[in-house]
């Protein structure tokens, strides 16, 4: 078995630099095909009959107007009379028919009347929640006699708001069967791997007859594992109606039942000796995981505060339940740490980023990474320049203000597969179960593959996005590059482990002598001994070299845990509450980069999902329906090309960070803007906006509440 | 021309007037239009055809070629592309004419294919993504998106295209502030927009916005 | 979406006719970015749909220095923008043109259609009714009112009109043509919008077989005017409040003043205690600020929206100042 490394920078041709996506052209010329883009022969259109109310007993259903229309061709009734219906749009009958039209009317020919029951939608009062899980806490050191001695004390409320994953492509997937025990799903998923043994166990067939495919995929940030209860009644539509099936939410239950970051809101207790140091920490939290009700975020963030109780409520709500959104709990997290953190700064009339570095022993095991990301975060803002003490922003109606914050995250690769062929011809096909999340998946494993053969990008061919290819895990916690760059990388070598047995007798040396560099395997060291790639793998034989590398979990190739630090400046219109982001930059490490362009593009997406959260986007949950009242694209605000500002990202390079090997990026840059903006918003206005998204309304209101407005 | 037209109704023998006389009664209780109601002139004669709502034939116009279907007149523009002629490039993402991911080109000018019925984009030159490289080769746009990174899932992507191009086809020389106000019928979910900025401001700078397939 | 038939006569007494043969169940269909979203919701449902695009006569904008400006009801938003007379001299009505952040909707989205629009009540357009009543009681009240009505809600309407172009159009006094069995008729702009009192009614007058064919608006006569909009998003986004001035000048001090708001009640609102409080005085921040305040007057908050009081008098007062040359 060869030793599984990285090369050396010195030694790098492809690895680190920046390199297109190599699903580009496909996805600009839309070629790239999605799941809802998948369109079979005879294919139905499925649709489905949701719950108005947020809770509710189904007391009537009548389907058969539906089941008797021309062109309906299967009917599923999901949720029948007597099914309580726990929160808004959840679905009550599927149904498919040969149009998309034909689909809508019979949805609308279907008769349900429903008890209306109480229902529970605004966590945030949570003392009138008909069911809190009992809290739980978590205590270290002497907080209360910690508090007791602290200098000085500060006391915030802080409050972080539901919002939807938005995947722009919606949940969904095409069904076809083969015939009665085989089933293939081209479906929107972060888990091309995971999905046969969950449709097969719901469809009763085994899971060696389901085959998923997703080639593209249009967004999933944590909502897309599952095969979910519409995967499964659409395979079952397909079979009963033999013919494929493609069922996609529609825009409405994509926003509403389809993906839900927990909200979270706190009382929290600072305190610290006058110099800046962090003593005593006492916070209480609560939030809804909507019918889980789960999700505790992990307080205080970062900073250990020697005396600490954290004690977190999780809230049931007539909510379709949480799921992992980006980051799972860590903004929520972060945003009510690093708002006490910035008021502490303030009451002690302290640069944060001072109190921040007061701070680093307290920081955890990546403190040096943190204080040297402050450090350079710092140089790019130009803070020391710009920063003034709170509400020090001049008399004008436009306030500015900066903030910062700082983040870290596990991303450890998850377990991965890859199969290697290399053949005859040089030419190079890896096969893993994987998918392209449009995090550049399929153009890392392209560039680990080019850079161990040493040939070119093109010279290598990826197939991932088939349940059929090895297994590699899903796509969720940052866990996917480490993992199938891992993976790939061994294959790669296994395979190299062999091509060089093939041909080293042709250059007189023993194989642990040759390297396979620019084109070529040649001896070490020797460049003029060489046989090209096409004549060393012309050496091989009839068959292919046929190799798998399989990535166990933590290795030399891999590691977890990064950190990065965020700083926003934000100009604060004090008439309207308007916040415009001036500039934000991202500082963060990642271990070894693989494609420095598309993890720039990670850092900037992220920022501006940031600024989203921050600023503009939120679940509006009616108390009086409870529903959400914005699930659509108009009202639900997503920032547009012009509000963004200037964005700088700053990846940590260089040997510290290479010899960590590979870890995951897709999480962490997104767990700091929203604190960072904040804080931002706070330093200009002169007074803590509670809540994110800070949109007018809540800028006036705290103003006002400041005496200011 | 006579008076009344039979319509194509898949061989029914109804005459539009018949329908005319049977659809004057009642009013819809969603209020869509409150005033009063007008009867007596609804026999008045008219002379233009009357289709649907059954499919009708239409024929559309689309990257150069005559396309010919069956549709209902309530089909958009974006379902007509996506389920019947299978060119699935523009986007279905928020249908309520928002988003911009089945921005198509109209006649030259940007439009949300969503809201746009099929029926009434006959005879138009309708441009989709898929017809906007020449054969293999790209449109300046879609080269710089892919130079910029201005794509991550790919499903704004294009949408985003083509209304980055019809953007600098009606201008070629944008400032940084254009570009901002000029393209805010489309949306990214996954945060492309600084890359979205700067391949617009380098196809620009390279005053190539016109050239392609247009 | 219903199935509907479709229709697209080249006249408008054809349309008129048509509309009227399917009675109360008919609709208009011009730039379709309203209608389209309105049926796909199922908050209408009509079965004729009667396309008025190819109809000549009601495209096309015409200008007189005598009478003014027309613009035919199916003047789309671009060819508004793109019009050099309405940017020098009907600034207001550009730049709330400029507003709808979205090249495509500028393109399909007509003035008749901007004017003519529903209102973006999530009560409306979730199926609850334009007055959005649950037994007996308005939802609106108890439920999340954050974008509705400041003034003129007492109820039993809180949607805001969302027309972009009304306010203006208004503020230059405009009149509306509209054509339908009987004829011809035309009326005042400003009374062409109603607050419903009883479910059933609508927010506009306009009987089921008459469309808006034109848009008449008076000379600019050197009226300084402007809008201004409170948006979040510099992308695509309703605005929170809208103010839309026109000031008649004598030397430096008003004559007479037009103030309309935009998005804060079910109509479009005149501020006639503005406009007295602005005749005769000399434009400054001062008094731009304090005619803010004078054009809220009676605007009274719901539970979630008092915000918007503030957000309609700072639209006030920055138009004014935009409209006398002041960069807001």
């Amino acid at each position: 078995m060869p030793e599984y490394y990285w090369p050396e920078e010195g030694k790098r041709s492809l690895i680190g630099k920046r390199h297109s996506r190599l699903d580009g052209p496909a996805k600009v010329s839309g070629k790239a095909r999605y799941a809802y883009d998948t369109n079979r022969p005879g294919m139905l259109f499925g649709k489905g009959l949701r719950c108005p109310h947020a809770h509710a007993r189904i007391t009537k259903l009548d389907t058969s107007a539906a089941k008797k229309m021309p062109g309906v061709k299967a009917v599923r009734v999901v949720q029948d009379v007597g099914s309580e219906i726990h929160f808004a749009l959840d679905e009550i009958v599927f149904l498919a028919a040969v149009t998309e039209e034909i689909a809508t009317d019979a949805i609308r020919a279907i008769k349900v009347e429903y008890e209306v029951l109480p229902h529970f939608v605004t966590e945030e009062q949570r003392d009138k929640a008909p069911e809190a899980k009992p809290a739980e806490e978590e205590v270290t050191g002497e907080p209360n006699a910690a508090m007791e001695a602290a200098d000085v004390k500060v006391e915030g409320y802080y409050g972080i708001v539901p919002i939807a994953h938005c995947c722009l492509e919606a949940h969904g997937q095409v069904c076809e069967w083969e015939d009665e025990q085989n089933m293939t799903t081209w479906c929107s998923t972060q888990n091309v791997s995971g999905m046969p043994a969950q449709f097969a166990e719901k469809l009763n067939i085994p899971a060696s007859n389901v085959r998923a495919v997703t080639q593209y995929m249009g967004g999933g940030f944590g909502s897309k594992f599952s095969a979910d209860r519409w995967g499964i009644e659409c395979a079952e539509l397909a079979r009963e109606a033999g013919a494929p099936v493609k069922l996609m939410l529609e825009r409405d239950a994509e926003m509403t039942v389809a993906g839900d970051r927990p909200s979270a809101y706190a009382r929290i207790q600072l305190g610290a000796k006058r110099d800046g140091t962090l003593t005593a920490w006492v916070s209480e939290s609560w939030g809804s995981g909507g019918v889980g009700g789960r999700g505790a975020p992990p307080l205080p963030y970062i900073f250990q505060v020697p005396n600490r109780r954290h004690q977190h409520t999780a809230v049931r709500t007539n909510r379709a339940g949480a799921r992992a959104w980006r980051a799972p709990r860590h903004p929520q997290a972060c945003h009510l740490t690093m708002g006490v953190l910035e008021d502490l700064a303030a009451e002690l009339r302290m640069d944060p980023l001072d109190l921040f570095l007061k701070n680093v022993s307290i920081m955890g095991p990546r403190a040096k990474t943190f204080e040297e990301e402050l450090k350079k975060a710092a140089e790019l803002m130009e803070w020391k320049k710009k920063w003034h003490p709170r509400g020090d922003s001049g008399s004008g109606r436009v306030k500015r203000g900066l903030g910062l914050a700082m983040h870290t995250w596990g991303g450890r690769a998850h377990r991965s597969n890859c199969e290697l062929l290399v053949y005859p011809d040089g030419s190079v096909e890896a096969k893993l179960g994987s998918q392209d999340l449009g995090t550049g998946t399929r153009t890392v494993i392209a560039i680990v593959l080019a850079e161990t053969f040493g040939v070119p990008l093109a010279a290598v061919k990826v197939n991932i996005g088939d349940s059929r290819y090895p297994a590699s895990g899903a796509s969720g916690g940052s866990t996917t590059v480490g993992g199938v760059s891992s993976s790939t990388r061994r294959a790669a070598l296994n395979a190299l482990e062999q091509l060089f047995a093939k041909v080293a007798p042709d250059l007189g040396v023993s194989p642990d002598q040759l390297e396979a560099v620019e084109g070529r395997i040649q001896v070490k060291g020797n460049s003029g001994k060489n046989l090209s790639w096409k004549q060393a793998t012309a050496k091989i034989g009839v068959n292919p070299i046929s190799v798998t590398g399989a990535n166990p979990g933590v290795g030399k190739l891999n590691d977890s845990g990064v950190g990065g630090v965020q700083m926003a400046d934000v100009s604060v219109d004090v008439e309207t509450g308007l916040v415009k982001i001036n500039k934000m930059v991202a500082v963060q490490d990642c271990g070894l980069i693989i494609d420095l362009k598309t993890a720039e593009s990670q850092v900037y997406g992220a920022l501006i999902m940031g600024i989203a959260y921050a600023l503009s986007e939120e679940k509006i949950v009616d108390p009086v329906t409870g529903r959400i009242l914005n699930a659509n694209m108009e009202f639900y605000k997503l920032p547009g090309v012009g509000d963004i500002g200037e964005l700088v990202v700053h990846m940590m390079k260089g040997r510290r960070y290479d010899e960590r090997g590979v870890i995951g990026l897709g999480e962490p840059p997104v767990i700091s803007p929203g604190a960072a903006i904040g804080n931002a918003v706070a330093n200009a206005i002169g007074v803590r906006v509670p809540y994110l998204p800070a949109t007018p309304d809540r800028v006036l209101s705290a103003l006002e509440k400041g005496g200011m407005a | 021309m006579g008076k009344e037209k039979k319509v194509d109704k898949g061989g029914s023998n109804l005459s539009r007037r018949d329908f005319l006389r049977g659809s004057t009664a009642g009013a819809l209780s969603t209020g869509l239009l409150s005033g009063r109601a007008m009867g007596g002139a609804a026999e008045a004669a008219v002379d233009v055809q009357i289709l649907g709502p059954e499919p009708l034939p239409m024929m559309l116009r689309i990257n150069g070629k005559t396309h010919r279907m069956k549709l209902e007149p309530r089909v958009t523009l974006l379902d007509a592309l996506r389920n019947h002629l299978d060119l699935t490039g523009a986007k279905k993402v928020c249908d309520r004419a928002t988003c911009g991911a089945c921005t198509v080109i109209l006649n030259g000018k940007p439009a949300y294919a969503c809201t746009v019925l099929a029926i009434e984009a006959q005879g138009k030159e309708i441009q989709t993504i898929e017809g906007l490289a020449s054969g293999e080769e790209l449109h300046p746009m879609q080269a710089a998106f892919i130079e910029n990174d201005a794509q991550q899932c790919g499903f704004c992507t294009p949408g985003f295209v083509m209304a980055c191009k019809a953007f600098l086809d009606q201008n070629p020389n944008p400032s940084r502030e254009d570009i901002e106000k000029g393209l805010g019928g489309n949306l990214c979910r996954c945060g492309t927009y600084v890359g979205i900025r700067q391949a617009v401001l380098d196809v620009a700078r390279a005053g190539k916005g016109g050239e392609g397939n247009a | 979406m219903q199935a509907f038939e479709y229709v697209s006569p080249a006249t408008k007494q054809d349309a008129v006719k048509l509309l009227a043969g399917a009675g109360a169940e008919s609709a208009v269909l011009a730039g379709g970015t309203d209608l389209l979203s309105l049926m796909k919701d199922y908050v209408i449902a009509p079965k004729r749909v009667v396309n008025i695009k190819s109809i000549k006569e009601l495209q096309g904008i015409r200008y007189d220095s005598r009478r003014g400006l027309k613009l035919g009801v199916l003047t789309t938003l671009d060819q508004l923008l793109a019009d050099k007379k309405i940017k020098q001299e009907y600034s207001s009505l550009w730049q709330a043109a400029q507003g709808v952040r979205s090249p495509q909707i500028q393109n399909m989205g007509t003035v008749g259609g901007d004017l003519c629009q529903r209102p973006r009540c999530w009560y409306y357009r979730n199926g609850y009714g334009l007055l959005a009543m649950q037994n007996g009681k308005s939802m609106v009240l108890e439920g999340d009112n954050r974008y509705h009505a400041i003034l003129g809600n007492t109820g039993p309407a809180y949607f805001v009109n969302a027309s972009s172009l009304a306010p203006a159009l208004i503020a230059l006094g405009s009149r509306l043509k509209i054509f339908g069995p009987d004829g011809a008729r035309e009326v005042d702009l400003q009374d062409f919008y109603l607050i419903p009192t009883k479910q059933g009614e609508r927010e506009y007058k306009l009987a089921a077989a008459e469309i808006v064919t034109d848009i008449l608006v008076p000379p600019a006569s050197r009226r300084n005017n402007a809008t201004y909009e409170v948006r979040q998003k510099e992308a695509l986004d309703w605005p929170l409040a809208a103010a839309a001035v026109a000031l008649q000048m004598d030397g430096s001090r008003v004559k007479t003043a037009r103030v309309v708001l935009g998005h804060v009640a079910p109509i479009p609102w005149r501020a006639p205690q503005a406009e007295k409080f602005l005749a005769g005085k000399t434009i400054g921040e001062d008094v731009a600020e304090r005619a803010g305040e004078a054009a809220v007057t009676g605007a009274r908050p719901l539970s979630g929206n008092k915000y918007k009081i503030r957000l309609a008098r700072v639209a006030v007062k920055r138009a004014i100042l935009r409209a006398t040359g002041t960069e807001v």
